[in-house]
């Protein structure tokens, strides 16, 4: 997927402007927060297994390559073929040579934020290969020709009445006076027209959430069972992992499910969770006759052993993104690449480059709410700092930035002239509003004020207020 | 060659990996052998932690929790009328795929239900009902754990609207901690060599899909109707 992450602030914009979009944006506001809540709360050891998840994944990220190793050895014991990728192009080439070793034309896919990162269908595509996505959100967007924007609910950004349209003007061979008000009948549509693709493909693509070492087991968690016709109706399923996936045994697996599914949609679990360990057996009577497993880096290992090692703990849950006001407010696409909302500021610069994504860091409020949900307990915001402060030292803010920096700093260093100064500015400022409560524009902030109002001051700084209180004691 | 260049990027990632946890050498990874071996259980969730009678209770309100149903029948003998008694009940089409398990093939349809046409096998995309049985179910969030093998292809839950599921009663577990313990038990799953079957299925309700406004469909892709037939066998 080609990155936009430089143009935040463009993208942003956009987003703001877009009506459809700020109609979807207010179902994650409503849809996710409170269910999240309610399923925690309802489980009172679940502050307890989020330590434990988190302690499960640092154990594994300071012997990672003991456990991949181990995994290894025990998915290729089961028969799996395991395949090893430093970067995104090793990832599209072993996939692609496996697909073309059976003469394939068309392969389904249940949903894959990895298959997004490397750009596997554009590849597929131009290789002769259909990819055809087969989860509800995926195959919308895939309709769209668009990318996800959001790691769990990839059509998040789509109104029902859009996903309408869409079906109206793909879905030729329908009657057209059919209808599409209910969502049950988009849904079962989108059944109806998938069922058949999963029949025909040749080969079955799918992500996975873990890859348990004790067992060589991958794991695909998922609501709509998409996942799970894409796996075992081919000849072929490829599964596509990056090296952090791995975690230790069945019981780390039942620590951090029980985690994962209440973060990310409210559920206690998903509706299927599904364990794959080789290919077929002789005597089963349906199943992959192969199972291939494309191991992928893509800029990870060097994460380890740097501040942003903890991201690696990361189970996606999206959780993370669901509670971010800035997220709510500009969408995924904004964000310009596959992983969105506060992990994404923090992983799209580990992976492409701080100076693609240098502006993502900077998209937070620093409120903290991402960090107080996410169930691995990464500590987002401080690693956004750390961006940002990388940010600085390599001078890639704008110049204008760096000069007010540097002129706010010559103040702080001058008390007195500080408090004169701004003394004066709040004075003006209070008068100015006095009669709103808010400036709607400011001069110099325009880029504040465009989309939300600054309070106007009360006429005093907060220096002036702390003095007349020491006094007043 | 992908051969080639697969061991070239194991080398590069471990390699990588190694350097940046700084692997010294003198460790020899027996933190990461015992926790293989011993594989210790996480934070004991209570919730599942019950006398059987209440479990069934616990099993049967998580499983309507997520909009699945459960019948209790009193024998295996008594399967064949409860499968026709539900078809009929919910308007379903008569014709029943059935995992090819004798313990399922072998029960007295046509005497009991002479109305349902029965056949054995792996799912074919035609069919509506199927029905299975299953390895385990965890009551801790009315989880059904199917594992496949000759007698259980994957097939069936997965491709029917309508999935018809037997559970014994001395198959249910409370936590997932059981769960585990259940599988490694199984045949040939522990040990050198040892396997997990192919595909060990967690199902939790019916298929569902939020992608549309966030609003929660039944039906997605996998079964519409998710039915827990759970057999009395002299548990509890
Ligand atoms: S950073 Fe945490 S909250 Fe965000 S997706 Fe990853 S695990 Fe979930």
């Amino acid at each position: 997927m080609q990155a936009t992450s430089r143009n935040f602030k463009d993208n942003a914009h956009r987003a703001l402007e877009d009506a459809n979009l700020q109609k979807a944006m207010g179902f994650v506001r409503t849809g996710f927060i409170d269910k999240r809540k309610a399923a925690a709360d309802a489980l009172p050891e679940f502050e307890a297994l989020r330590d434990a998840a988190r302690d499960i994944k640092n154990h594994t990220l300071a012997n990672l390559d003991r456990y991949l190793e181990r995994y290894e050895a025990k998915a290729t014991e089961t028969g799996a073929q395991v395949h090893w990728c430093t970067t995104a192009e090793d990832a599209r080439e072993t996939i692609l040579e496996i697909c073309r070793s059976v003469g394939a034309r068309t392969a389904t896919k249940g949903k894959s934020m990895i298959a997004e990162e490397i750009g596997l269908n554009d590849f597929l595509e131009r290789n002769g290969i259909t990819p055809i996505e087969t989860d509800l959100g995926e195959y919308i967007i895939q309709l769209r020709k668009e990318p996800p924007s959001h790691i769990i609910a990839p059509a998040v950004h789509v109104t029902q009445d859009q996903v309408e349209a869409d079906f109206r003007s793909h879905h030729k061979a329908l009657p057209a006076d059919r209808s599409l008000a209910e969502p049950q009948q988009l849904v079962a549509e989108a059944r109806e027209m998938l069922r058949q693709k999963y029949l025909d493909a040749d080969v079955g693509i799918t992500g996975a959430n873990f890859l348990v070492a004790e067992t060589g087991t991958s794991v695909i968690v998922t609501n709509e069972g998409n996942g799970d016709l894409t796996q075992i109706l081919p000849k072929i399923h490829i599964v596509i992992a990056s090296i952090e996936k791995v975690i230790p045994t069945l019981e780390d697996l039942g620590v951090i499910l029980r985690v994962l599914a209440r973060s990310a949609t409210g559920q206690e679990m998903s509706a299927y969770t599904t364990l794959s360990t080789g290919p077929k057996r002789p005597d089963d009577p349906d199943g992959p006759e192969q199972y291939h497993v494309v191991i992928l880096d893509n800029g990870r290992s060097a994460m380890l052993g740097t501040e942003y090692q903890e991201m690696l703990r990361c189970i996606r849950c999206g959780a993370c993104m669901n509670h971010c006001p800035v997220y709510h407010a500009v969408g995924g696409h904004a964000y310009g690449w596959v992983y969105v909302g506060p992990m994404g500021a923090v992983l799209t610069p580990s992976l492409i480059g701080v100076d693609q994504a240098g502006h993502l860091p900077n998209a937070s409020t620093f409120c903290g709410r991402c960090e107080s949900v996410c169930p691995m307990r990464i500590p987002l915001p401080k690693m956004m700092r750390h961006w940002r402060e990388r940010e600085f030292e390599r001078h890639l803010n704008p110049p204008a930035w760096r000069w007010g920096l540097k002129a706010w700093a010559f103040l702080a260093r001058r008390p007195r002239l500080y408090q004169a100064l701004t003394g004066l500015q709040v004075r003006l400022m209070g008068l100015a509003g006095r009669r709103r409560g808010r400036f709607a524009s400011l001069p110099l902030a325009g880029g504040w004020t465009e989309h939300r109002d600054f309070p106007a001051p009360q006429g005093r700084t907060f220096q002036q207020l702390w003095a007349e209180r020491k006094r007043a004691a | 060659m992908s051969g080639e260049r697969s061991s070239t990027a194991r080398g590069q990632i471990l390699g990588a990996i190694r350097r940046a946890v700084k692997r010294d050498g003198t460790d020899a990874g027996s933190a990461v052998e015992r926790r293989l071996a011993e594989h210790p259980e996480g934070p004991r969730v209570e919730r599942a932690r019950l006398p059987h009678e209440a479990l069934v209770a616990l099993f049967v309100e998580k499983v309507e929790a997520v909009q699945g149903s459960v019948a209790r029948v009193d024998s295996p003998e008594a399967l064949p009328e409860a499968v026709a008694d539900y078809l009929k009940r919910h308007n379903l089409p008569t014709a029943l795929r059935v995992a090819p398990d004798p313990a399922l093939t072998d029960l007295p349809w046509q005497e009991k239900a002479p109305l349902l046409s029965v056949s054995a096998g792996r799912a074919e995309a035609a069919d509506a009902v199927s029905l299975t049985g299953c390895f385990a179910g965890v009551a801790e969030t009315g989880t059904l754990m199917l594992a496949s093998g000759p007698e259980a292809p994957t097939t069936l839950n997965f491709l029917p609207e309508t999935h018809l599921v037997v559970l014994r009663e001395s198959d249910l577990v409370g936590p997932y901690e059981e769960a585990w313990r259940k599988l490694r038990a199984r045949e040939g799953a522990e040990g050198p060599g040892g396997a997990l079957p192919r595909t060990v299925n967690f199902v939790t309700g019916p298929s569902r899909t939020g992608d549309i406004e966030q609003k929660i469909q039944l039906g997605a892709h996998g079964p519409r109707r998710l039915h827990v037939l759970l057999v009395a066998d002299g548990e509890g």
